[in-house]
């Protein structure tokens, strides 16, 4: 009987059916996982986690022995009812979104896959979400449990599968966007929903400052919006939802319909559109979904209602966090230039001090994903 | 009844400890009278009292951050305290230590119409904020059944819900930024105005961490449009088992109401006497659904759910005529607990969550331990999210009743934790329930959780003994085994 197993039986939180078990055990690699881990942390030796290595651009490049999550796989449970899917971290991204899809439902958060192999576990380390993010959430919000390695190599599991919890502290939550640095992940449970039964993209032509301005005054109307878009010619807008909801809404924003809209979010998803997939450096600056156009050097797409923004700039860093701050966010170095420089927005005194705390409270030797984050740890 | 995990703290010197106080603080603004106390001494979970050493009351970030750098240096423990209606007992004050109350922390510092935030104090009561921006057309979320008198700052340290997060999220996902204060006195500026912050997710961490990692002393919201328009339909059912098939099969036809109550019999019964909601007193279950949006959309899903209902064998089900009558029915659901509180001298409302197919099972469970304890049970819950909210009826005054319903309380939370649930859905741990951590988490979680508590507070003078039990306790309570008296990692302070 492994780990897992004992686990299951102490708290009962994995609620499948015997046969479930029978067919995933296979897949089931937690034990040498954490076998690995705990060899690691004794030899001190650094780990680089990998799922479908489809995220390895962004953060910053690493050293240290490759730690293969990706055959650690299967969705654990999935009851449509209760709108919970648990699956293990190395699960394809495309296998999650076939079985929700099956029973009509999908992940909210509309996660960039950046290719094929894309694994579960990668999309929740990387914290990263798609276009309906302002108004579904984002992987964060969505998030309900993890169960994860620590740099110890203990086996620990927290929140769970229910919607509210809250006995001890949200550990699943911090695990999201944190890279790997604090725990490799094996299994995760998330919170999906119905997929709406109708959408519907429209364009408008218009400038930025314009965007900005009619994003922010729709997103303060009861409006079945679910994604908003400026590409510096066009403002796309995504509604979603019941038939009757979206029928009227079409009619109150005017625009033009776009045919094959589906399409399009999914292009900017996956950072296929030409200024997006064609820029050298790319920036992703995070700020208040008000905050004026900006006139700085290069190339704009504004997403999520305003609130992020991409900037393809061969400008130095130092001039676009300044920016960044600026407008009232902060800036990424989302893809290409110096990754082995920082490549996140520079930690304010306090916060760098607590996150030093938080990473020697999870893996005091240093060992999981280390330098892909910060340069320090 | 006082906590035994507290942090030993050598005997303090009191008055020279209000007269640090007072050197920056006003004299009205450090209490240390027996008298001047007392109102102090419990929140909302009144079984468990203590009166503290002290409460201060600062109104500046400059007084806390004074207050914090202080007790940090005399090594004296420090619980923050809200608005005090918290139920599991995470504002309850530590006799040798300073209750620091944020209730003059009380203005809405600004009101952002364009970004769709608001920057308030802490002490902000929750309606208060969606009363100063409903002119605008907006609100923000989560309405705890408290939202009277409930403080953002408590909310964002409980990580509260309300009837309607089942669609609109709890506090963690209606919030943008936190000014906290750390033990050591340093602030620290948690989230941002932006969606996102660059490292750790430290805003999910600090929200539901229960008063234990800082204080926090501001909070930004998001604020939502209002829905155009609400409709609620109410459905009777002579079978609890029937009430909880129809919530999974409304969600399970991709439906997602704005609110989804259940309320048993007994329940039904005292909030009709106490605020005549119109409610079917025969009825074994009600269901109460609200569907929210535009005109079309609700228009379009109440049918389906109305279908979906019949379905399930609804007896009676009534939809609400008009914004009057919306409100009528509700009043009895939001009414519950004092309703209950006239039927009964005491009540303790537990807080376990399910998942929903689980639900009749728990119910029927719930039903034998009432009888085994002799004690009765009113259901009244959130439905939509399986956060179930069972009120043992019991009356302190006769000897070993309070200590039967502690016991009764304690077998439902592990009731839910053995069908895949937790302990706490909305209230919190607090010292109610430290002991059923023990069945929850393991001792390498619970480790892990101290060293959280250790990175934001070195020496754990920050609202010690509550939330996260010390392993030596939970040994004590049965629930884990101490080999040879060994713990894990004897380098990690525990508190
Ligand atoms: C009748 C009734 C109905 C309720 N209904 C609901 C409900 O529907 N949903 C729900 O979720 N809860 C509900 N509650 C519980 C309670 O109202 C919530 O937990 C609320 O958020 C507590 O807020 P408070 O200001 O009263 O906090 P307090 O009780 O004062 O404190 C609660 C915790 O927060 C900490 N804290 C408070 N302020 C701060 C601060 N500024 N910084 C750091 N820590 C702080 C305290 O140390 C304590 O641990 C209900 C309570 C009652 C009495």
């Amino acid at each position: 009987m492994g780990v897992g197993t004992a686990q299951v039986e102490k708290r009962s939180t994995i609620l499948v059916s015997w046969i479930c078990i029978a067919v995933t055990k296979q897949n089931d690699l937690s034990k040498e996982i954490q076998d690995r881990v705990r060899q690691a942390a004794a030899a001190r030796t650094a780990l680089r986690i990998r799922g479908g290595d489809t995220k390895a651009f962004y953060g910053r490049t690493t050293t240290g022995e490759k730690l293969d999550v990706s055959g650690h796989r299967d969705i654990v449970s999935y009851e449509p009812t209760e709108l919970v899917i648990t699956a293990r971290a190395g699960t394809p991204l495309d296998e999650v979104e076939a079985a929700l899809a099956e029973k009509g439902q999908v992940l909210p958060f509309e996660p960039p896959h950046f290719g094929k192999a894309a694994t579960l576990g990668g999309a929740v380390a990387c914290g990263l979400s798609g276009p309906s993010r302002p108004y579904s959430g984002a992987v964060r919000d969505l998030v309900l449990g993890v169960v994860c390695v620590n740099g110890r190599g203990e086996r620990l599991s927290f929140g769970g599968q229910v919607m509210k919890n809250v006995a001890g502290y949200d550990v699943s939550r911090l695990m999201v966007g944190a890279m790997g640095t604090l725990g490799v992940l094996l299994e995760v449970s998330l919170k999906v929903l119905p997929r709406p039964a109708t959408t519907v993209t429209l364009a408008l032509a218009t400038d930025a400052d314009q965007a900005i301005t009619t994003m922010n005054a729709w997103a303060a109307q009861p409006l079945p919006i679910s994604a908003t878009c400026h590409d510096g010619e066009l403002l796309r807008v995504r509604l979603a939802g019941a038939e009757q909801g979206v029928t009227a809404a079409r009619q109150k924003l005017g625009g033009e319909e776009v045919p094959d809209g589906d399409t399009f979010w999914a292009e900017l998803r996956e950072h296929r559109l030409p200024l997006l997939s064609e820029a050298a450096t790319l920036w992703r600056l995070s700020v208040p979904a008000a905050a004026p156009a900006s006139a700085a050097e290069g190339t704009w797409l504004l997403d999520w209602g305003g609130a992020q923004r991409w900037f393809a700039s061969e400008l130095p860093a130092d001039t676009i966090q300044q920016q960044a701050i600026a407008l009232g966010g902060h800036a990424t170095l989302f893809r290409g230039g110096d990754r082995t420089g920082e490549v996140f927005h520079p930690l304010a005194p306090p916060i760098a001090t607590l996150h030093r705390r938080l990473k020697q409270a999870f893996d005091p030797d240093g060992i999981l994903n280390p330098g892909r984050m910060y340069r320090e740890w | 009844m006082t906590h035994a995990d507290a942090a030993t703290v050598a005997k303090t010197d009191k008055p020279s400890l209000v007269s640090a106080l007072r050197a920056f603080l006003p004299r009205e603004a450090v209490l240390h009278h027996d008298d001047e106390l007392r109102p102090y001494e419990c929140d909302g979970l009144s079984a468990y009292r203590a009166v503290p050493l002290m409460v201060v009351l600062p109104e500046t970030t400059d007084q806390v951050q004074r207050i914090l750098r202080l007790c940090s240096e005399r090594k004296i423990p420090v619980v923050a305290r809200g608005a005090g209606t918290g139920l599991s007992g995470g504002a309850l004050p530590l006799p040798d230590g300073i209750l620091l109350s944020l209730a003059k922390f009380s203005r809405i510092l600004e009101i952002d119409r364009v970004n769709r935030t608001a920057r308030v104090q802490p002490g902000v009561r929750n309606l208060a904020i969606s009363q100063a921006v409903a002119s605008d057309g907006l609100y923000y979320a989560p309405d705890p059944t408290s939202q009277i008198a409930c403080s953002i700052g408590g909310n964002v340290a409980e990580n509260s819900g309300g009837i309607h997060c089942l669609k609109y999220g709890l506090t963690v996902h209606n919030i943008l930024r936190l000014e906290v204060i750390t033990m050591d006195g340093e602030r620290a500026t948690i989230g941002a105005d932006a969606l996102d912050s660059p490292g750790y997710d430290l805003l999910a961490l600090m929200t539901g961490s229960e008063g234990m990692l800082g204080v926090i002393v501001e909070v930004t919201v998001k604020l939502l449009p209002q829905p155009e328009t609400a409709q609620l339909v109410m459905a009777a059912f002579d079978d609890i088992e029937k009430a909880g098939d129809a919530v999974a099969r409304i969600i399970g036809a991709g439906i997602i109401p704005a609110a989804l109550e259940m309320m048993d019999n007994p329940a039904i019964r005292a909030a009709e006497e106490f605020v005549h909601a119109n409610y079917p007193v025969d009825a074994a279950a009600i269901l109460l659904c609200e569907l929210d949006g535009t005109a079309g959309e609700v228009a379009e899903q109440i049918q389906q759910v109305e279908k979906v209902l019949k379905e399930r064998g609804a007896g009676e089900i009534r939809k609400a005529r008009d914004e009057q009558e919306r409100i009528i029915f509700w009043s009895g659901r939001k009414a519950a607990f004092p309703a209950v509180g006239r039927i009964s001298p005491d009540y303790y409302c537990m807080d376990g969550t399910i998942p929903r197919q689980r639900l009749a099972e728990v119910l029927k469970k719930t039903a034998e331990l009432s009888e085994k304890y002799k004690l009765r049970v009113a259901n009244v819950f959130h439905a939509g999210d399986g956060n179930l909210h069972p009120l043992i009826l019991y009356d302190a005054n006769n000897p070993g009743e309070l200590k039967r319903a502690e016991e009764l309380g304690g077998q439902i939370l592990e009731l839910c934790v053995a069908v895949g649930g937790t302990i706490t859905g909305e209230h919190g741990v607090g010292i109610e329930k430290i002991n059923q951590m023990c069945v929850q988490f393991d001792e390498h979680e619970l480790t892990q959780f101290h060293a959280v508590k250790s990175a934001f507070d070195p020496d754990g003078l920050l609202n010690p003994g509550k939330a996260v039990p010390t392993l030596r306790r939970c040994a004590e309570f049965g629930a884990m085994h101490v080999h040879g008296g060994k713990l894990p990692h004897p380098d990690i302070p525990r508190f």
